[in-house]
């Protein structure tokens, strides 16, 4: 475990210390700690993902000159849940000629990987569920693994349009890992860590300025896109593209299985607007440092009532960025047409890849050159 | 026993379990497909174990690179050929079985052997945990050069041997029936080479 020094909340030593003054071990105290923030994440997961729905719709809805879901609850605010339930009380089909083990295993695999991301995923200084040390690495190697829930969901629907949408799915992934993980190297080259919390202190110094989207543009734009691939959005959803496919991987799901897939999507997509926020838009910072702010008004920044309102800044920047770049995807799904299979396998290979292995060259030489601007 | 040993242990039965039930299963499952997708859990079994030794970075380099990368070239593999088909009886069958059975033991008896009679250094060197990356990188680039660079020389040589064979247009006979190679009208006139026995 990393120790910094860095003021912020740390409640699990102040939940622990709380527990033990009631007799409790410190290991037993640890062990009902740790359920707690894995149930939180998992429910903000959720969470984020209804309002996902909801703010599809209604964007959808704004951009197509529509009014959109409206008579569930203010402002149609309640028609994911209505979605949601639709999908539980569906009927489990699994196809008579399907594969049933695989068929069922297949989105449990596409799924897990994602919700595992969530581990690394920082919204304070100790708000999150575990400072790994190879933090963003963990991520890029358990997206690796979504292909596999991808090809075996689609071989086990025994229908041609899902084995091709799963390969052309495992395809897409595999092709866009590439530029993200260079992307992400060049970031990481940049803070001398893998940890998502030593990238975003990296980026503290000078509030907006500091952010390392100024530093890594080239790389923002290629994590940006690539997301958006591995998230198989428009204009990248070619593995469900319905004028060849059907609903690729996915079209002899429905019930509950569909709605791992849908789930998967929607966290995958807010999980890469986080990531996103926290590698280059400066994670839980605010874009004037809180430091400057408290010592402007004179209190010390140590103080538990500044803490607490630092905290929360922090939660409230790092999902206003992620919901940000949210409405970008659903802006971007809204307003531009699909491109066809060889043109994105073209840009993921020819186009991205050549540019990240440049961004990442630019940047070594650039830390060697200005070690005090690009992390000595 | 403290609570962290015993997750430990239950941990490190269950992956070894997986892992060599799965391996069992990679090895005797008549289908091919269930053998691939064995093949990845067992990796991540492995990746697993990886972790339990706190070697965090190995784990996830091994669940990048063997679950990531192979296992899904392999599962590229299999779905990319004709399912349906039917392997031609081999003759000798039992015998062949029985001596690749025989191999296997034999190593296996060999590898039992060679644990027990190897002095281990218990307990083992300290783990270096979260340090292991910067640990790797200074082995990579001073007394591990030698293989790093031979690994990327490697590489490189799979990397343009796959752009040729891709790119037969631009030889100017053909690599594989060696025959000469119309530059225009390779994609129209020459039937594709996978497809030569599939129904149309």
């Amino acid at each position: 475990m990393l120790t910094t020094t860095a003021p912020g909340l740390d409640l699990e030593a102040s939940f622990e210390q709380a527990l033990q003054g009631f007799g409790l071990s410190p290991a037993a105290a640890h062990l009902l700690w740790l359920p707690l923030p894995m149930v939180l994440v998992l429910v903000a997961a959720v969470v984020g993902v209804l309002v996902n729905v909801w703010l599809e719709r209604k964007i959808s809805a704004a951009v197509q000159q529509r009014i959109g879901p409206e008579y569930a609850g203010a402002l149609g605010v309640l028609q994911p849940m209505a979605d949601g339930l639709k999908l539980v009380f569906k009927e489990d089909i699994i196809p008579a000629r399907a594969d049933g083990l695989l068929f069922t295993l297949g989105p449990v695999l596409v799924l897990i990987p994602v919700i595992l991301s969530w581990l690394v995923v920082p919204f304070g200084q100790h708000l999150l569920i575990s400072n790994v040390g190879i933090g963003i690495f963990l991520w890029i190697s358990l997206s690796s693994i979504q292909p596999i829930g991808l090809l075996m969901s689609g071989y086990a629907s025994n229908n041609k349009y899902s084995l091709l949408g799963g390969l052309r799915a495992a395809a897409q992934s595999i092709s866009y890992e590439i530029p993200l993980a260079l992307a992400v190297l060049a970031v990481v080259m940049m803070s001398n860590s893998l940890s998502t919390v030593d990238i975003v202190n990296q980026q503290t110094g000078a509030g907006i300025l500091s952010w390392n989207i100024w530093r890594q543009p080239v790389g923002f734009v290629i994590f940006w896109i690539c997301a958006l691939a591995e998230c198989e959005r428009l204009p990248f959803d070619l593995p469900e593209a319905e004028e060849e496919l059907v609903a690729g991987y996915q079209t002899e799901y429905s019930g509950m299985k569909f709605a791992l897939f849908y789930l998967g999507s929607y966290i995958n997509l807010v999980l890469s607007a986080l990531l996103v926020s926290v590698l280059y838009l400066g994670g839980w910072g605010f874009p004037i440092p809180v430091e400057w702010l408290a010592s402007w008004l004179h209190q010390p920044i140590d103080a538990p009532l500044v803490q607490l309102i630092t905290g929360s800044v922090g939660i409230v920047m790092t999902v206003l960025k992620a919901y940000l770049l949210v409405f970008l995807a659903i802006l971007l799904r809204w307003t531009t047409p699909r491109v066809r299979i060889d043109q994105l396998l073209d840009l993921g290979w020819k186009f991205l890849l050549p540019i990240a292995l440049v961004n990442l060259l630019i940047t070594a030489a650039l830390k060697l050159a200005f070690p005090a601007v690009f992390g000595g | 026993m403290t609570i962290a040993s015993i997750t430990q242990l239950i941990c490190f039965v269950a992956l070894s379990a997986t892992l060599v039930l799965g391996a069992l299963g990679v090895v005797l499952l008549p289908n091919i497909v269930y053998s691939a997708f064995l093949l990845g859990g067992v990796f991540l079994s492995v990746a697993g174990l990886y972790l339990l030794l706190n070697a965090s970075f190995v784990a996830a380099a091994q669940v990048l690179v063997y679950v990531g990368a192979v296992n899904v070239l392999i599962l590229f593999a299999i779905m990319l050929v004709n399912k349906k088909e039917n392997l031609a009886a081999i003759p000798g069958l039992g015998l062949r079985r029985l001596l690749s059975g025989a191999v296997c033991g034999g190593l296996f008896l060999l590898l039992i052997r060679v644990a027990f009679t190897t002095p281990w250094a218990l307990p083992g060197p300290e783990a270096v945990g979260e340090e292991a990356t910067i640990r790797i990188g200074e082995h990579l680039f001073s007394d591990y050069l030698l293989p790093f660079e031979l690994a990327s020389v490697l590489l490189l040589m799979s990397m343009i041997g796959a752009i040729v064979l891709a790119r037969r247009d631009v030889l100017s006979s053909d690599v594989i029936t060696g025959e000469a190679v119309d530059q225009g009208l390779i994609e129209k006139e020459r039937t594709p080479l996978l497809l030569e026995n599939s129904p149309r």
